[in-house]
């Protein structure tokens, strides 16, 4: 090494400075990055420090028409723990109160400690061990909780049901799914949501407004105390209550009468379109898909051959059959194809086609009134070829044919009514150019004749059904039928206290109640309906039986009582029962009965306890 | 006395003081926005940290007092005295400290602590400025050198016995004063170099562009490069510079090449470009007979020699957790809850401050804990939380101005000891500030030393305050002397 000049030594401070102001500038320069480029800082920094609990609200509860209670909240209680704060303890007393295996509480720890399954995992904070104890599953636990350091219980609430009935109409919560989320930003994981019924329809009401509470939480994940003294805090909206038009009462009856049988009854109140109850058979607890046990019985009830989670009255699409006629009576009064007076000749079966389709021994020829009382197979067909196969009337077969399929859809068939609950299915009808389609557009009234008695092609939910009798009650208009009557401080939806009125005029729905009247009371011509009479009250019904490609025919009552200012309006199925007037009628006639009396008379009650006991079931379901 | 007491006030760098009191004072509130937490507000309180700051801060005061007062020849009367008791008493440390996180660097007597390896930089920095002051010192001399090197590194392996890396660390620093007296550039060259190369070969070790290993790569061009500023900065020599910039051009060009047929290491590429600069280098020392082509083409051997001994060192010399902490800072290993929370969260907690910060007291991050010892190492997270950029950006201005100072006070002294000195304290301010808020911001791997003035702590407020006076008091009388 050589000597170095003193003026090249002491230049050697322009070197070291030069490294100062390198060295101030290259900090300057990080800081700007992270303080003032990067934007990311702040929201790690937000979330480090604030925890955002969420305040839960108590869910809307339900009552019935007549006020009792059927859903409320119940405390349930969940185990927590806080990894930090566990001391050695006897793990197998621990999982005996518990009721889970050694392994299972191996794995549930671990699962809790892995951070991929459980991001939020600090061992400060509590975790959820187990979920959903129930009242005596705590009650055991908590006796013995200071044996287990570490392990907390933590309130929460649960669905609690007061009635064993009404199930689907009720619906269950469930846990929220990816796909939910993703769909409303209102839920987190972990919460919980309607997945039937009025739960799920009416979710948005039910489950109030979350809260929220900021606090501040440590680096350990401890809380610290609230963010401002709760400023920014927002308390929790309770849901709203909802009263139900269901008379749990009537809905329970009902559920015994349809034991050991497949099908659904609806009552509508035709004034309000409120419905009374709405029978699925069969059905089950809602209690069960409650806590820990939802999932097993849940999926216990989906295996079921059954179908007791098939809402029937709103999912069950059946052809109608002869509950079909009034509506082509009124098709064909409003259209002038006859007058109440016209009469149509029947042998044994409609005439113009060789007596296909069949029908019974009565008086012919006969008016409308009386094709009703006795449910011809003849008038209606005639009915039919007058309207649609005259070129009198209408220029072509699909003009007419629209015309008559627009009638029904303004009766609410062929699209779903708009129910206040999920699922419901819209039924169908043709229109001409589905037969366009079919019959490569040569076809005429003896080409479709039989949805003029309501078979073939023609589907209608039990609601459907129900609906047409409240309309008929009401001579002339309905409103959509609805399962909530009220809704906490909240008006109803005009969809469910407008009147609709189906392009029928009102006068002719006089001559259809009247030969329903007749069908339960007797005309000249017959009856086939006797079997809803009831002493003292006006029913009136009309059978009908659906052919049932699968099996044997089900069995179908649809009427209203009083015949004037009627207070109630009913249609009944039962599955593979054969003629309407053997199950469905009976079964009509107890429930119009319970209704409108509140009581059986002790009459019927040897019937009543006949139905209730009878058993009608596939063979492969028993 | 009453002559020289009037004429220190007068003669004293009244500048620095000032520069001094803005930091102590700005440190004391960032002590204060550190250890605050929601209601607690008594900062007096001399059980809380912000009120046993300010009993330190008193009794720096007094210290200064002490130290303007004490003659000026005092200092390097006493300095070997001063810095064979400090070593004897980082012996004595070794044995009888109590291990406190991992180090056994406190001496605790009754409900005091204190580190006497605070005490050791100024002691030492006395010694070496004593010994290199003194008649005839040479610093070229291998025999002067040796003893430089011997008076610092001593103090500087009891540190690292008593297990406290970093400020064992702080005694390269006395490097960059030997620089200003005449130690050969390239010695500083040669360790940035090292560090450099180290850095960028761990970082990025495992990295693969084709066949290329990326750290390899680069670290061989770096090679290059230098090799090439060398061979202009020692010998102008631009006809030779052309000729291996051409060679450069011509080889990767090739390479890159022949890559759009089959695949190429360009790695082997630029190791083979170095060998082939060392070749030449050695052709043209024999041709012109010249030896700092020999010197140069040995830092290119020796460079690439170190490139792949370089797994080696890391593996099999390094302790696991300084592995794993310079694996974190070189962004190698991503755990934000384990190795890298500290820094994770230090950085977190400077870039949620923002431009302007969030007010004193206002850190959401510092308040609740979340950087670990941001009272301590940490303390400039809280003044980039609290003040944002324009703070910590203010700070390190300050910082710079100080050590900029410092370096003019130097060089203005008329003695060597005196200049020794006031480099040594630069120096050391320099490094601090370097490798703390390296580390704070991420850049620098996780070494625990304090930033000057900010960190809690009696022991290194009170050896940074003596450091920096007693080079004041040999400033403030550099006329006399």
């Amino acid at each position: 090494m050589e000597n170095k000049t003193k003026f090249e030594l002491e230049s050697r401070r322009f070197v070291l400075g030069g490294a100062v102001v390198a060295l101030v500038l290259i900090f300057i320069l990080r800081l700007f990055f992270l303080q003032v480029v990067e934007n990311d800082y702040k929201a790690w920094a937000d979330s480090n420090a604030f925890l955002k609990k969420t305040l839960y609200p108590s869910r809307g509860m339900m009552y019935d028409r007549t006020g009792r209670l059927l859903v409320y909240n119940q405390p349930a209680y969940d185990v927590m723990l806080v990894m930090r704060e566990i001391q050695p303890f006897d793990t197998l007393d621990f999982c005996q109160i518990l009721g889970i295996t050694k392994e299972q509480f191996v794995k549930r720890i671990a699962d809790i400690k892995n951070r991929r399954l459980n991001p939020g995992y600090s061992s400060y904070v509590p975790q959820l061990f187990m979920n959903q104890l129930s009242a005596q599953e705590y009650g055991v636990l908590q006796e013995k909780l200071y044996k287990f350091p570490g392990f907390y219980i933590q309130n929460r609430t649960i669905r609690q049901y007061e009635y064993p009935n009404a199930a689907l109409v009720l619906g269950n919560i469930g846990e929220v799914n990816r796909k939910d989320i993703e769909n409303d930003p209102y839920y987190t994981q972990g919460d919980y949501s309607g997945r039937t019924g009025i739960e799920q329809s009416y979710e948005t009401y039910l489950r109030g407004v979350k809260g929220v509470e900021i606090l501040l939480r440590d680096a350990h994940g401890r809380i610290k105390g609230r963010y401002e003294e709760g400023k920014h805090d927002v308390p929790p909206e309770s849901g709203k209550n909802l009263k139900l038009s269901i008379d749990m009462e009537l809905q329970a009856y009902g559920e015994k009468l349809m034991k050991n049988k497949l099908g659904g009854i609806v009552m509508i109140e035709p004034e309000t379109g409120e419905i009374l109850c709405m029978v699925s058979s069969p059905t089950y607890d809602p209690s069960i898909l409650i806590g820990r046990q939802r999932g097993k019985n849940y999926a216990v009830l989906q295996k079921d051959p059954l179908k007791p989670l098939f809402n029937r009255p709103l999912m069950a699409q059946y052809p109608p059959g002869s509950t079909f006629k009034p509506t082509q009576g009124l098709i064909f009064l409003q259209e002038g194809v006859i007058t109440p007076e016209t009469t149509y000749t029947c042998a044994h079966g409609y005439t113009y086609r060789g007596g296909k389709p069949a029908c019974h021994g009565h008086p012919s020829p006969l008016p409308l009134v009386g094709a009703l009382a006795t449910s011809c197979n003849s008038f209606f067909p005639w009915g039919l070829h007058d309207m649609i196969d005259s070129r009198k009337r209408y220029p072509t077969v699909q003009e007419a044919f629209d015309v008559w399929k627009d009638h029904l859809v303004s009766m609410g068939y062929g699209y779903k009514l708009g129910v206040d609950l999920p699922g419901e299915k819209r039924g169908f009808v043709p229109n001409s150019k589905f037969y366009d389609k079919y019959y490569r557009g040569r076809w005429n009234s003896s080409t479709v004749i039989s949805i003029a008695i309501g078979q073939g092609e023609i589907l209608a939910t039990p609601l459907q059904i129900c609906n047409l009798a409240a309309t008929i009650a009401n001579r002339g208009y309905f409103i959509t039928p609805h399962v909530v009557k009220e809704i906490q401080d909240t008006p109803l939806d005009t969809l469910y206290t407008q009147r609709r009125y189906p392009t029928i005029q009102s006068q002719y729905y006089n001559y259809v109640a009247e030969g329903m009247r007749g069908a339960v009371e007797g005309t000249a011509w017959g009856a086939t309906c006797r079997g809803a009479a009831l002493p003292d009250i006006e029913v009136c019904g009309k059978t009908g039986t659906a052919e049932n490609p699968h099996g044997k025919d089900h069995s179908i009552f649809m009427g209203f009582a009083p015949y004037h200012n009627a207070k109630v309006a009913i249609s009944v199925f039962v599955e593979n029962a054969g003629f309407g007037a053997t199950y469905a009628v009976p079964i009509g006639k107890l429930m119009l009965e319970k209704y409108l009396k509140g009581e059986i008379s002790e009459a019927d009650q040897a019937l009543e306890e006949a139905i209730a006991n009878t058993v009608i079931l596939p063979n492969n379901a028993l | 006395m009453r002559y020289r007491k009037t004429e220190i006030w007068k003669s004293v760098d009244w500048f620095t003081i000032l520069l001094y009191t803005l930091m102590v004072i700005a440190g004391w509130f960032s002590i204060c926005g550190a250890s605050y937490a929601f209601d607690d507000v008594s900062f007096f309180d001399p059980s809380g940290r912000p009120g046993m700051q300010l009993i330190w801060i008193a009794t720096s005061v007094a210290i200064i007092f002490v130290i303007l007062m004490l003659e000026s020849d005092f200092f390097e009367i006493f300095a070997y005295l001063i810095y064979a008791a400090v070593l004897a008493l980082l012996i004595v440390t070794i044995f009888v400290a109590p291990n406190i996180k991992g180090s056994h660097s406190w001496l605790v007597i009754g409900s005091l602590r204190f580190q006497p390896a605070e005490l050791a930089k100024f002691a030492t920095a006395l010694a070496v400025a004593k010994f290199m002051g003194g008649y005839g010192f040479q610093l070229t001399t291998l025999k002067n050198f040796s003893w430089v090197l011997l008076l610092i590194f001593l103090p500087m392996i009891c540190i690292l016995l008593q297990r406290e890396t970093g400020s064992a660390l702080v005694y390269f620093a006395f490097f960059l004063m030997l620089y200003r007296e005449g130690m050969s550039g390239y010695i500083l060259l040669i360790g940035v170099c090292a560090v450099l190369f180290f850095v960028t070969g761990m970082k990025y070790a495992d990295v693969f562009v084709g066949e290329t290993a990326l750290g390899q790569f680069i670290v061989a061009c770096l090679i290059g490069l230098i090799t090439m500023a060398l061979v202009w900065i020692e010998r102008k020599d631009r006809f030779a510079l052309k000729l291996m910039a051409g060679a450069t051009v011509t080889v990767f060009g090739i390479g890159y090449v022949v890559s759009l047929f089959q695949p190429v290491n360009f790695a082997w590429l630029s190791i083979g470009l170095v060998l082939l600069f060392v070749g030449y280098l050695l052709y043209l020392s024999f041709h012109h007979w010249v030896w700092h082509y020999v010197l140069i083409a040995l830092f290119a051997i020796g460079s690439l020699g170190f490139l792949f001994s370089v797994d080696y060192v890391f593996n099999d010399i390094l302790e696991p957790h300084q592995q794993v902490r310079i694996k974190v800072s070189l962004g190698l290993e991503d755990d934000p809850s384990g190795a890298g929370y500290n820094v994770n969260q230090s950085k977190i907690a400077i870039g949620s401050g923002g431009l302007t910060g969030k007010g004193f007291l206002n850190g959401t991050q510092t308040k609740l804990k979340y950087v670990p010892e941001q009272d301590t190492d940490f303390i400039f997270c809280t003044v980039g939380e609290e003040q944002g950029f324009v703070g910590a950006a203010g700070v390190l201005l300050l910082f710079g101005l100080f050590i900029l100072r410092l370096i003019t006070l130097a060089e203005r002294q008329d003695n060597v000891f005196g200049r020794v000195y006031g480099y040594s304290v630069a120096s050391i301010f320099f490094f601090h500030l370097a490798i703390n808020v390296g580390m704070v911001t991420g850049l620098t791997p996780v070494i625990g030393i304090p930033l000057p003035f900010f960190s809690y702590g009696g022991s290194s407020l009170w050896g940074f305050t003596t450091l920096l006076f007693i080079f004041l008091r040999l400033d403030a009388s550099r006329k006399e002397r």
